[in-house]
């Protein structure tokens, strides 16, 4: 690059793009990389289904043992992600607005730490111990049998997974928009005369609205996809505690790519809706 | 900011308990119970189970794998957060979108893609089977079924600390006459280190414990094609608990040692900053 050109090109005032070379470059490996390892393989997901036309597909999505997984993992991720919010409030409060000094200021700093454990730990390690944990000898499991319910096995067994491994973004997606909530508005509420849970209910979770929608849908996604951690408690009993994870991979093992594609298309636009969800929620936020 | 009190009252205790018991019973119960499992017949037989001919080829593979994957999303991740970073272009939101799209779906996906493009009936399948090029169910398609879920991390971790670092050193580079290469190596990736370490560890940890997606395109050969968290699951529907939970705490030893280093990393960070 000759000297006058740089001198040439730095006068407009037009910050980020003209100065900085490589723009070219970036771009095509950015696409190659992007191009190759996600919208090829995506673009195999958005169009094999259709191979043996629409009919076909209707038909693969309509079979009752597909129909029971599908609908047993959107209700059962519906019924985790709600849990784990319910959950994840009462734990991003303690994160949020538990007390900075005194003995309670370590078990803040600990559960910190501990919160983001089932994000780190293997999903097929998570899977084996809570079916161990929840199953018929297990240490809640054993209690539990002797009262009467059952967990591992179950749908019970299969919520229990999904809370587990949704919690850890509930609780990240409201903690840093409840610890930024100004103090003054609930201050003046409490001045006024109103309750803990009239604060609660008419103040903070109100303010909470935009942060609950995200922590919802990042829950509902992690739960709708899981898959290591739920089939070792779930049971596995097609119609009945088969997730429809589970199913595309029984339908992989059987070589019929084109329904597992099905199935998998239709988890897809489950996803993408919780992401649409997620940027509405965002753009809220700001 | 939230308001700061010195004393705890009441309705402090009241949610650390609650937190308390929701954090213990729900996530330190599982995590206890792998290596009181793994020991529950004393140390010599989880050791010997670790020594097995399978597991330690497990190992094996899930390492191979981690550092390929590592390898290659690193440096494209890197490449693709200073574009976003630095560069306005048509299509930049949507191309941002399909970087974070593998982390929303399930994993099991990660994997299926993979057989619809090169699988028996794929795509690319019989072209594949033709030119004797076996990707699946051997460790080629691990490694793409790995990639594949870990593929936005270092974008994630990287892109806003770019962004708020913003251009203008790179940009006093270029004026005092940097060229590409020390602009990359002279003021960019040191600028950007802690955030590219911190994906980097993200990523490796993700690429040790990968399951739904590695399960799809394995095969499930044991001393062959079984990563470590499919040897877990082939020694525990086996009935081999012991060596399943062994194998079990190993792994978890290695992921929560690699978010440990992350985090402390981070605190280093946000102490500097």
């Amino acid at each position: 690059m000759s000297k006058e050109n740089i001198v040439f090109r730095s006068l407009p005032i037009t910050p980020h793009r003209p100065l900085l070379p490589g723009f070219a470059p970036a771009l095509g490996t950015t696409l190659l990389w992007t191009g190759l390892l996600v919208a090829l393989p995506l673009s195999a997901l958005a169009l094999r289904p259709w191979e043996h036309g629409p009919g076909a597909m209707l038909h693969v999505l309509t079979g009752d043992r597909v129909r029971a997984a599908l609908a047993l993992s959107f209700g059962a991720a519906a019924l985790a992600a709600t849990i784990a919010l319910g959950l994840g409030l009462v734990l991003a409060w303690a994160l949020a607005r538990g007390p900075r000094s005194g003995p309670l200021a370590a078990v803040r700093r600990g559960l910190d730490l501990l919160i983001d454990l089932p994000f780190a730990l293997p999903t097929a390690v998570s899977g084996i111990a809570l079916a161990t944990l929840y199953g018929p000898r297990g240490w809640f499991g054993a209690p539990l049998h002797e009262l009467g319910i059952d967990i591992a096995y179950t749908r019970a067994g299969i919520e229990v997974a999904l809370v587990f491994v949704s919690l850890p973004f509930a609780v990240r997606a409201v903690e840093p928009v409840l610890a930024a909530l100004p103090a003054a508005r609930e201050e003046a509420a409490e001045s006024l005369g109103a309750t803990h849970l009239q604060v609660l209910a008419r103040i903070v979770l109100p303010a909470l609205r935009p942060a609950l929608l995200a922590a919802y849908a990042l829950a509902f996604a992690r739960a709708l996809g899981e898959y290591g951690s739920v089939i070792f408690i779930a049971g596995n009993m097609p119609g009945r505690s088969e997730i429809a994870p589970l199913l595309i991979v029984i339908r992989l093992q059987e070589f019929d790519e084109a329904s597992a594609a099905a199935i998998g298309l239709l988890m897809l636009l489950g996803a993408a809706l919780c992401l649409a969800a997620l940027s509405a929620a965002r753009r809220a936020l700001r | 900011m939230s308001r700061v009190r010195d004393r705890a009252d009441a309705r402090d205790w009241l949610v650390m308990a609650a937190a308390c018991a929701i954090v213990g019973v729900l996530l330190i119960a599982p995590l206890v119970l792998v290596f009181v499992q793994a020991f529950a017949d004393g140390w010599r037989p989880a050791l010997e189970a670790l020594r097995e001919p399978e597991t330690l080829s497990a190992i094996r593979l899930t390492l191979f794998v981690a550092v390929i994957v590592v390898a290659v999303n690193s440096v494209f991740g890197t490449i693709a957060a200073w574009l976003l970073a630095r560069f306005d272009f048509r299509f930049k939101a949507a191309l941002l979108t399909l970087i974070e799209l593998p982390v929303s779906i399930s994993p099991v996906i990660g994997g299926l893609v993979w057989l619809l493009l090169f699988g028996a009936q794929g795509w690319f399948g019989p072209w594949c089977e033709r030119h004797g090029i076996g990707l699946m169910f051997a460790w080629p398609g691990i490694v793409l079924a790995t990639l594949f879920v870990t593929f936005p991390y270092v974008v994630r971790t990287a892109l806003p600390l770019l962004e708020a670092q913003g251009p203008a050193q790179e940009e006093a580079a270029v004026l005092l006459g940097a060229g590409w290469w020390s602009l990359w190596a002279r003021v960019i990736l040191p600028g950007m280190r802690l955030a590219l370490l911190s994906g980097v560890l993200l990523t490796t940890a993700r690429a040790l414990g990968e399951f739904g997606a590695v399960a799809v395109v394995s095969g499930h050969i044991p001393g062959l094609t079984n990563t470590m968290p499919l040897e877990i699951e082939t020694l525990y529907n086996g009935y081999r608990s012991t060596a399943a939970f062994a194998l079990s705490a190993t792994l978890a030893l290695m992921a929560l040692a690699v978010i440990a280093l992350r985090t402390l990393i981070r605190r280093a960070g946000s102490v500097r900053a």
